[in-house]
């Protein structure tokens, strides 16, 4: 091979290989990402049945009951709440009135968890439930998350 | 008195790290010989004071000090010792020193082993690492002082986070520290070689001890975190693709990389500016990794309390140096000479290909890291970018590279017969196969594990391959494949391991990933469920005291075949002083495969929820980084690699071999 087929080869397969990378991130872009909704969102916007989502809030003060492995609770950020279902364990800090996000999808009008994030830390509130909470003028400065 | 002490001392460590980088670079710029052997006494005194320093916190936490506000906010005197000694990491202020302090210890050996460097070089890598050194402990003096007093000392701490309670606090953050900041002593080599504007293979030689030193703490402290959030969170889970996960993911894909482009820098004297360019961005990715975790901008148990200053201040060090050096790139990148261009088939090839997988592994990465930050800081959308993601693209990217990662070093160096490795590798691919053929037939087989488990066979099986090849086994007497096999540089049989280990890894992600078992199901006691052949029954509730908390235990017989094997007790841990619980699973070992327990909150009709996990082959998930692990560290005991090995021999040799 010459000197610059040996170039156009090298650059052809680095070529080759950043096209693929681009197109599998793209793709997955597409299909693989979730959107984080308020329950307020949610009402006012709702998802196409089937879609992955997450959603925050807190959980509804008297809302939980459990039977067996299976939980239902609400989430609120104030203004409205969504019913959630959820089949499996709980994570070490799920309390009524804490902060929580779940991931799942939602089928007429209840949101099917596959997944209730955890918190790590008793200071710890995941950042778009404040942020949602601060838009419903819910948060109070100095509750939770900072020591 | 020793807080105060302590802090005078860290102030000393920045006044030498400041003198340290002032009296190299302008002795280096000036070639001033006399300055120039400041550096490594200096890079001592900073080693002196910072550890210093530290050791007055570790007292201060050790004795129980709620004067200081740190260990205030962060301890207990009813916690056990050794958590009083790791606990002086276990929050923002004290991991930072202890950055700080593994950076001293780096510089100090860089003083110590370079003695045979060009003294202009030494001068010039010690100046940026005293000024990455100054920048850092900068950093902690002004908005993170461990040292502050409280006005009124209180009588109690406020104890240690619950979850950081652990074995794992003592070996995850200094193996990972050591890897991070291993990684500045390739970065300041290559603004060191950009400032003086020269670079030769002789850089790579220096380089690579320190790369693959960084690179082995690294692969060790990522392993060790994993396996920690696997048996203490009790979610069964051993990677997240948690964006902090991820920030120190990307520097080992980097530093992977570089490692493997240094080699054909060294042996080829080609790739000689995109090594460089590696060595940058490695350590940058490091100090972005340093950025995410410590800034605040996320949310995980990796962030302590955050104040937005800290975050402005790190930003801050992450432009200067990060810019900075590739400003300098940009600025030098005409003057230094290209190397050569080789036969895409050839060892080298093999390398470079490597390469181009592990940068667009790392982009990847990066996009799915960075994106949702991105996104939010401009639309104010709000996404989550997990699991998925990260499956479907840098999944099969690492299994394309893993697929041909056997073929490497088989190949010659400048002209290599791809048709003979393939002969050589087909009876890989044939056990390979046959095994996974096996496995389809008795266990099913879903799609992608079952690709992932060939080609962590297949890789297995090529490593194996490799050293039957070198050897020459069965092709010659076995007296002389011995004699070979003793005769094999260590730093090939490090290689050789190292892929052994990925292979390892693969096979348990695969296993994992595609065969495990779970059952989540609500147990009272007395009855039974059972999970991949075993039986579990729960026998009943008890309860356990420890030192500073009390475990609410579900009491499990596991029986295989209607035999009694073990006990296992996953529990609720409660934390008296901070009113937090934990979740602790029961594990028990079968082979390589691992049966799981957690359970949830305990009802009051004493049922419980369990979640129940039988996980083949898991173990081989981290076993595979203690193989990786071994094979870096039998590299660095070869002597050819052995850090300032003569290294005016080694150029002359190299300026003789032609680059083609």
């Amino acid at each position: 091979m010459t000197r610059k087929q040996r170039r156009l080869t090298s650059i052809a397969i680095a070529g080759v290989v950043l096209a693929l990378a681009v197109a599998l991130t793209l793709s997955a872009l597409r299909d693989s990402i979730t959107f984080f909704a308020t329950p307020s969102e949610l009402a006012l916007n709702p998802p196409p049945p089937g879609k992955r989502l997450r959603i925050g809030g807190l959980v509804k003060e008297g809302s939980i009951v459990k039977d067996g492995v299976l939980v239902r609770f609400e989430v609120t950020d104030g203004a409205q709440s969504v019913p959630v279902r959820y089949q499996g364990m709980l994570p070490d800090l799920f309390r009524e009135k804490q902060g929580v996000v779940a991931e799942g999808t939602l089928a007429n009008g209840v949101f099917m968890a596959r997944t209730i994030l955890a918190k790590h830390d008793e200071y710890y509130m995941p950042r778009e439930v404040v942020d949602a909470l601060k838009d419903k003028g819910v948060w109070k400065h100095n509750e939770g998350a900072k020591k | 008195m020793i807080a105060e002490l302590s802090h005078a001392a860290l102030a000393l460590a920045f006044a030498l790290a400041v003198a340290q980088t002032f009296f190299s670079l302008w002795g280096a710029r000036q070639g001033d010989q006399r300055l120039m052997t400041v550096p490594p006494i200096t890079a001592f005194g900073v080693l002196a004071f910072t550890a210093a320093s530290f050791a007055g916190l570790t007292y201060l936490y050790v004795t129980s000090d709620f004067s200081v506000a740190n260990v205030y906010a962060n301890s207990h005197s009813a916690k056990p010792l050794l958590y009083k000694f790791t606990g002086v990491w276990g929050n923002h202020e004290g991991s930072m020193l202890l950055w700080a302090l593994v950076l001293a210890i780096f510089s100090a050996l860089i003083g110590a082993f370079a003695g045979n460097l060009p003294p202009r070089l030494r001068a010039n890598v010690l100046g940026v690492q005293g000024s990455i050194a100054a920048i850092f402990i900068l950093f902690i003096l002004t908005t993170s002082n461990p040292f502050l007093r409280l006005e009124i000392a209180p009588a109690q701490g406020q104890g240690l986070n619950p979850v950081l309670q652990d074995i794992g606090l003592a070996l995850h953050p200094p193996l990972l520290y050591l890897g991070y900041v291993g990684c500045s002593v390739a970065f300041s080599f290559a603004v060191a070689a950009l400032i003086e504007g020269r670079i030769d293979a002789a850089w790579a030689r220096w380089v690579r001890p320190w790369t693959l030193t960084a690179w082995l703490f690294l692969t060790l402290g990522i392993a060790m975190g994993s396996y920690w959030a696997y048996y203490e969170l009790g979610w069964g889970g051993y990677w997240f693709w948690d964006p902090v996960e991820n920030a120190s993911l990307m520097p080992w894909i980097a530093a992977t990389a570089l490692l493997h482009s240094a080699v054909v820098m060294e042996k080829r004297d080609a790739l000689k500016i995109w090594t460089v360019l590696l060595a940058l961005l490695t350590f940058s990715l490091s100090l972005l990794g340093t950025f995410l975790v410590r800034s605040g901008v996320l949310t995980s148990v990796h962030t302590f309390a955050s104040d937005p200053t800290r975050g402005v201040f790190i930003l801050c060090i992450l432009i200067f140096f990060v810019g900075g050096a590739l400003a300098l790139f940009a600025l030098r990148v005409a003057e230094l000479k290209p190397g050569g261009i080789f036969a895409p088939i050839s060892r080298e090839g093999a390398l470079l290909l490597n390469n181009l997988f592990l940068s667009a592994i790392c982009a990847t990465v990066f996009t799915g890291t960075l994106y949702p930050l991105l996104l939010e800081s401009l639309t104010g959308e709000k996404i989550s970018v997990g699991a998925p993601f990260f499956n479907a693209t840098v999944g099969p990217l690492a299994l394309l590279l893993i697929a041909i990662m056997p073929a490497g070093p088989l190949l010659a160096w400048k002209r290599g017969d791809a048709a003979a490795v393939a002969v050589k590798l087909s009876l890989a691919a044939a056990v390979a196969l046959i095994v996974s053929i096996g496995v389809l037939a008795t266990q099913g087989a879903p799609l992608y594990p079952m690709i992932a488990l060939a080609t962590g066979i297949f890789a297995v099986a090529g490593a194996i391959t490799e050293y039957a090849t070198r050897i020459a086994l069965l092709r010659v007497p076995a007296a002389e494949s011995f004699s070979r096999a003793r005769g094999l540089p260590r730093s090939s049989l490090g290689t050789l391991l190292a892929h052994l280990g990925v292979g390892l890894s693969l096979i348990g992600v695969a296993a994992e990933g595609g065969w495990s078992v779970e059952k989540i199901a609500a147990v009272k006691p007395g009855e039974s469920i059972s999970v991949s052949g075993f039986d579990l029954r729960f026998r009943q509730w008890a309860e356990r005291k420890g030192e500073n908390y009390r475990d609410i235990a579900a009491i499990f017989e596991v029986r295989r075949d209607g035999v009694f094997v073990t006990e296992l007790a996953p529990a609720k841990r409660i934390f008296v002083m901070r009113g937090q619980q934990t979740t602790e699973a029961g594990i028990e070992t079968f082979g390589l495969g691992q049966l799981y327990l957690s359970i949830g909150d305990p009802s009051p009709d004493q049922s419980v929820a369990l979640r129940a996990y039988w996980k083949p082959l898991v173990l081989l998930i981290w076993l595979g980084t203690v193989v990786m692990a071994l094979g870096a560290a039998l590299s660095l005991s070869d002597r050819r690699l052995r850090i300032g090995v003569p290294k005016a021999a080694s150029k002359k040799k190299l300026e003789a071999v032609p680059a083609e």
